[in-house]
């Protein structure tokens, strides 16, 4: 028996999948087409790949992209609205936005429609008391209503509801009674906080993509079991923790993120025993660059994210950047007569010039081939590649001319342009948070992360690049190493100092006890529990919150004022102390931890039999270098490299700039020196 | 002139983006230790870079209040005019609406900006304060006939000299303003901000170097210019004539009058209001800066592409608009202009350029800001409260579209505070809070719906204030589109339900437990004939219910 452990992840173009067993001493790694119609086609094709016995594996952990795609391409099912009186149209109303900073044209409609949103009357206020009740009839008669109008998930909504959930409890169980599915949705159920539209919102996303991801993730487990599988199907969510795939189906909106949470695991973990705990995860791909910052081993969570325009979800998930740039995205000379790259993409069709589609605008890929950092002849699922002189000709004609460039220096502008904007990026997630880049190692992965990371991290002036043993099943990888969480949260909207710690301590332990018995439920073995708590605060009159981490014994209102003044002050540079604190929220995350992996697993100790010596031109900074091609199989351990070199392999290529070495550490990664420019 | 040579394209995009980074750091800072909801939900701020010779913009945040984007270059140009004085360590405060202001809640800070020893730029903020003093909490008097009604008004003082806060200044202020330990907090957070933005300018200066970034600002300031100039190129030449009126001035009921003429010739266009109306009794005079910073939102809404700098503005010639209620001189009230004359301004430039190219252009929007303001008492908390409440309305349709429901002001980005928090925060209770159905401008594509809410006194006594617009007349639509709904304000005390004698303003009414205030916004205007509105859409718009009532 190997024990396997398997993490898959669902990509746009690729599957990526991987297996680890025999209590982490073999893996195995598969590459496959997604299959868009119906993504457990690909991922059961990615397990016959791997040629692993279905009954031999012990966790399977999936990442998914079913529900992100759904609300994207707005494709989520048919949804209905119970809500309070007056307020049907919250989700359509919003906060009061535009979808564009300047220009007052676009337009914006609610995932769940007018006709399906019926108010019922009841009302709660602000502290919890009732002022209108119930009217129980009102919900059968609306219950009854949207079934015949053909609606498939049900939202119950209330305002207050976070203050006092009674209303919705009790809706919630005659909705049921009547419910042909289990898609019933309860807003405080899913956040119990205030703010009506984005709980509101929240909700309604979960509605939105739930039978979506049941009627997936049923039909997945179907097929694992039907070849042979025994074990519970984990699904990855947005805060980089696992839940099964029935908590999955009931908490959608939690899987929202799923796939670039697993990415920034996996980079916090394979960094943090690399000797990097400060990383700042770079995940390039086909069309998108996926940025989060990892500090002290730790991805930064953030507590909201607009899926898009108008539809805010408010969970805990990994804060992940994420800029239309990457090996496809288009460049172009604007009306200023400056060189722009992105946000537009040429995709995987009609794809760079170089895949021979039909594709005539220069893409970051086609720069990349014209410098000699892409191997023409090994272009991933390209049959009919396009010369390198036309696409050479095509680059001087459309970016060279108009800056006065030829084909090689406009290549060189384009990558140099696309690189800044990825530095753009990064800034966003560091500095905008106090953060200086240059205190953290860049860890590329993904297609092309590592293709333009040591130019990226010269731009930043960041010393370290980290390259792992396999970039693009990284985020495979991360779904292994992904503990069980669950997370919970309760407003309080209190004076801090007024605040009594014993009713305090009683939430968090409801909150601990809730969360064990999740992790229970969960029914996968798990190495040890974690639970841990933290306060948003604020001071009276603000309205953003800080949180801060709540540490034992007990909730004391007074230690935990003194640590939010410090850590305000560290971040904001102002005194405020004289204010009055208030405690917004309180939450916890329980945690099931998995047993780990060691990365030593992906080392190759044998130096290679016949290193392959294959030299190339390269470009870079403005002249060509005969430059080293190597294997990435071939590289052992301690092995050391002076760039210019180019390290392939199978799912990326690894760019190594003149001036930049490497060392290939005890877990196969790489670690690039940056240098300076030679 | 900026150098012809080729400043290498990288660089300079790098530069754009660290200048930036450094307003929107700024920015970021600001919003997120303020005090007022107004600049921290609303995000009533913004934060910039200026010349240090001319005052002209540099860069600014893009989050930072679009209604700012030319009001910030306006006051440094006047701070450098009246205070030759300013050395490395001063901030200067100043809120006064004659000096390029707004109105007396916006309060600005400038901080001269050293590198290596001498004067390299400005770094200037502002922030809309919850209150500045005055006869109406909250400041949103429509009734102050002199400014000294409307509040505290700051000249440009030093607030903090070389490096020291002036204790006695800050007294000054606080002593004069409601709620004064908030707005201490908010008086902190604008300066940290300055604070926080020099640090980054210097190590962006550091990195790249003063000289390289100062001929950087230089190319990219030509390029905008080059930029906006090539769209107007795209504009027919020819004089474009709009005329929109704001409701009344709040004391005397008539109704004022913007006379747009938008003269497009080659590559530059010039605007003159010329023929508008006299100055007025009531708070609505605006400052001629204020109306110029009006030309320059609504043209960056036009063309949004163009970066943010002097250059994006450089071919844009206003007159000055003497004699007229948009050149607003002491001691005439200004209170409501900023909002509310401001989108008015904003109004006329669209309705001139969909004369000129209506096919690239939208329908009016719902042009006001629908400032609502209670002050109270609350017995429960034994509390003095200021609640303040902006809200949205619908856009004007286009070519391609229906309006957006419910859009933000089109001079600021702020989302309006949650219900829940509001009814925490106020012993009040929204009864509704609605689609306003039958609003939009009817046309082939129908402007956007306004809001419609009911908002009821719960405990205690307040008093309401209104200052909003768009009640006489609705938003006008484009190419044969009709006028969004008009915006409707109904009170009821004890009771009985009474329109304001203004329809869109108000100050004074005392709500008791049970009054309430219903507010209805107005739709976008629609655009092309209603007669070529899709049968499907009219259907897809009855089965939503949007057309229901009345």
């Amino acid at each position: 028996m190997e024990n396997w452990q398997v993490g898959v992840d669902v990509g746009g173009t690729f599957t990526d999948i991987m297996a680890v067993g025999r209590n982490g001493r073999t893996f195995r790694v598969a590459k496959v087409p997604s299959t868009p119609g119906d993504q457990s086609k690909g991922v059961i094709a990615g397990l016959l790949a791997l040629g692993i016995p279905l009954a031999e594996v012990t966790s399977f952990v999936h990442g998914t992209t079913v529900g992100t795609n759904a609300i994207l391409e707005r494709k989520g099912v048919r949804c209905g609205l119970i809500t309070t009186t007056g307020f049907r149209d919250m989700l359509e109303l919003g906060r009061r936005t535009r979808p564009n900073l300047y220009g007052l044209t676009g337009s914006f409609d609610a995932i769940i429609p007018r006709d399906c949103r019926v108010e019922v009357p009841e009302r709660m206020g602000a502290a919890g008391q009732v002022i209108t009740p119930l009217d129980e009839a009102a919900v059968r008669r609306a219950v009854a209503a949207l079934l015949e109008a053909g609606v498939e998930a049900l939202v119950i909504h209330f305002l207050h509801s976070y203050a006092n959930p009674a209303h919705e409890l009790r809706a919630a169980a005659i909705a049921r009674a009547h419910w042909p599915n289990r898609h019933v949705t309860v807003g405080h159920e899913i956040l119990r906080e205030v703010r009506e539209f984005e709980r509101g919102s929240t909700a309604a996303v979960n509605a939105y993509i739930q039978p979506l991801l049941w009627r997936y993730l049923s039909r997945l487990e179907e097929e694992l079991a039907a070849n042979g599988m025994n074990r519970k199907l984990l699904i990855m969510q947005g805060n980089a923790g696992t839940m099964t795939a029935r908590a999955a189906s009931d908490r959608a909106a939690q899987t929202v993120m799923s796939g670039p949470a697993a990415g920034a695991l996996a980079a916090a973990r394979i960094g943090s025993e690399a000797g990097y705990r400060n990383v700042i995860a770079c995940d390039m791909g086909g069309t998108s660059f996926d940025v989060s910052l990892i500090k002290d081993g730790q991805p930064a969570l953030s507590a909201e994210k607009d899926v898009a325009y108008g539809v805010p979800v408010r969970v805990p998930m990994i804060d992940v950047h994420t800029i239309g740039a990457g090996g496809g995205s288009i460049a172009r000379i604007d009306k200023a007569g400056l060189l722009q790259v992105g946000p537009g993409s040429a995709g995987s069709w009609p794809g760079p010039i170089c895949y021979g589609r039909g594709g005539s605008e220069p893409t970051v890929t086609d720069a990349n081939l014209v410098l000699g950092r892409l191997d023409p002849a090994a272009m991933p699922g390209v049959e009919h590649p396009v010369p390198v002189d036309r696409v050479r000709d095509m680059i001087e004609r459309v970016i060279g001319r108009p800056l006065g460039l030829d084909a090689r220096a406009a290549a060189a502008a384009i990558l140099a342009v696309a690189t800044n904007h990825l530095a753009g990026a990064i800034r966003m997630v560091s500095i905008e948070r106090g953060e200086d880049p240059r205190d953290y190692a860049v860890f590329a992965f993904g297609g092309a992360g590592a293709l333009h990371a040591t130019a990226l991290a010269r731009e930043l002036g960041i010393p370290k690049v980290l390259v792992p043993r396999y970039p693009g099943a990284t985020s495979a990888l991360g779904c292994i190493l992904a503990d069980l969480r669950h997370d919970f949260v309760r407003s309080v909207g209190r004076p801090l100092l007024d605040c009594d710690g014993a009713e305090m301590d009683a939430i968090l332990a409801e909150h601990r006890a809730a969360g064990e018995a999740q992790v229970a439920d969960d029914g996968v073995p798990i190495e040890g529990l974690v639970v841990k708590h933290e306060a948003d605060l604020l001071f009276r009159g603000q309205s953003h919150v800080f949180r801060i981490p709540v540490t034992g014994p007990g909730f004391d209102p007074g230690r935990v004022f003194a640590t939010f003044c410090q850590l305000y002050r560290a971040r904001f540079e102002i005194e405020l102390g004289e204010m009055r604190a208030m405690l917004a929220s309180l939450r916890t995350t329980v945690l099931g931890t998995r047993r780990s992996i060691d990365g030593g697993l992906f080392a190759r100790h044998a130096a290679p039999a016949e290193p392959a010596i294959r030299q190339r031109e390269v470009w870079f900074d403005g002249r060509g270098w005969e430059t080293a091609i190597l294997r990435r199989e071939h590289l052992a351990v301690g092995a050391t490299i002076s760039g210019p070199a180019i390290i392939e392999q199978l799912d990326a290529t690894t760019v190594l700039d003149p001036g930049a070495s490497l060392t290939v550490d005890p877990s196969g990664n790489l670690v690039i020196a940056v240098g300076d420019i030679a | 002139m900026s150098q012809t040579i080729a400043f290498d394209p990288v660089l300079l995009s790098v530069i754009q983006n660290g200048l930036k980074q450094v307003a929107s750091e700024m920015d970021l800072v600001h919003e997120k230790t303020a005090f007022s909801p107004v600049i921290s939900e609303g995000l009533d701020r913004a934060n910039g870079l200026y010349h240090r010779d001319t005052g002209e913009v540099i860069a600014q945040g893009d989050t930072g209040l679009p209604s700012f984007i030319g009001i910030l270059q306006f006051s440094t140009q006047h701070i450098i005019r009246l205070r030759r004085d300013l050395e490395d360590g001063d901030v200067i405060i100043v809120n006064d609406p004659y000096l390029g202001g707004t109105h007396l809640m916006d309060v600005r800070m400038l901080a001269p900006f050293h590198y290596q020893g001498r004067l390299w730029c400005y770094l200037s903020n502002v922030a809309h304060w919850s209150d500045t003093g005055g006869m109406v909490p909250g400041g949103f008097t429509s009734t102050a006939t002199e400014i000294q009604q409307e509040g505290l008004r700051i000249p440009p003082v030093k607030i903090q000299r070389r490096g020291a806060i002036d204790p006695d200044i800050v007294q000054m202020v606080l002593n004069n303003v409601r709620v004064p330990e908030e707005r201490f907090g908010d008086l902190k957070a604008q300066m940290s901000a300055l604070k926080v933005g020099a640090k980054r300018l210097t190590a962006l200066l550091d990195r790249y170097g003063a000289d390289t970034v100062e001929a950087a600002i230089g190319e990219l300031k030509a390029r905008s210019e080059r930029m906006m100039r090539a769209h107007i190129t795209s504009v027919p030449d020819g004089t474009y004539e709009a005329t929109v009126y704001n409701d009344s001035d709040g004391v005397v009921f008539e109704p004022l009058a913007i006379r747009l003429a938008m003269t497009v010739q080659g590559a530059q266009i010039t605007f003159s209001f010329a023929g508008s109306s006299p100055p007025c009794k009531g708070p609505m005079n605006c400052p001629a800066d204020l109306a110029t910073s009006a030309i320059y939102i609504a043209m960056k809404h036009i063309f949004p592409d163009v970066p943010i700098n002097a250059g994006c503005f450089a071919p844009l010639k206003v007159e000055r608009p003497v004699g007229t209620f948009l050149d607003a001189q002491y001691p005439r009230p200004c209170a409501g202009a900023a909002a509310e004359v401001c989108q008015r301004v904003m109004e006329s430039v669209f309705g001139a350029m969909g004369k000129a190219m209506p096919e690239r252009m939208f329908a009016a929007p719902f042009g006001t800001s629908g400032n609502f303001s209670l002050g109270g008492y609350d017995p429960d908390e034994d509390r003095r409260y200021i609640m303040y409440m902006f809200s949205g309305g619908g856009y004007g349709a286009w070519k391609d579209g229906d309006g957006l429901t419910n859009g933000c002001s089109s001079l600021s980005i702020a989302k309006t505070q949650p219900i829940e928090v509001l009814e925490q925060a106020f012993p009040i209770l929204y009864e509704e809070y609605a689609i306003r159905e039958r609003s939009a401008g009817a046309g082939r594509h129908r402007g956007g719906f306004g809001l419609n809410y009911r908002v009821k006194l719960l405990r205690g006594e307040a008093k309401a204030a209104f200052v909003m617009d768009h009640g006489v007349t609705g938003p006008a639509g484009l190419m044969g589109g009709e006028p969004g709904g008009t915006l409707a304000i109904e009170v009821c005390q004890r009771g009985q339900v009474t329109l304001p004698p203004h329809v869109s303003k108000g100050e004074g009414y005392a709500l008791e437990v049970g009054d309430w205030i219903q507010v209805r916004t107005p739709g976008g205007g629609g655009y092309g004939p209603a007669s070529e509105r899709p049968e499907a859409a009219i259907a897809g718009d009855l089965a939503r219910g949007y057309l229901a009532k009345a």
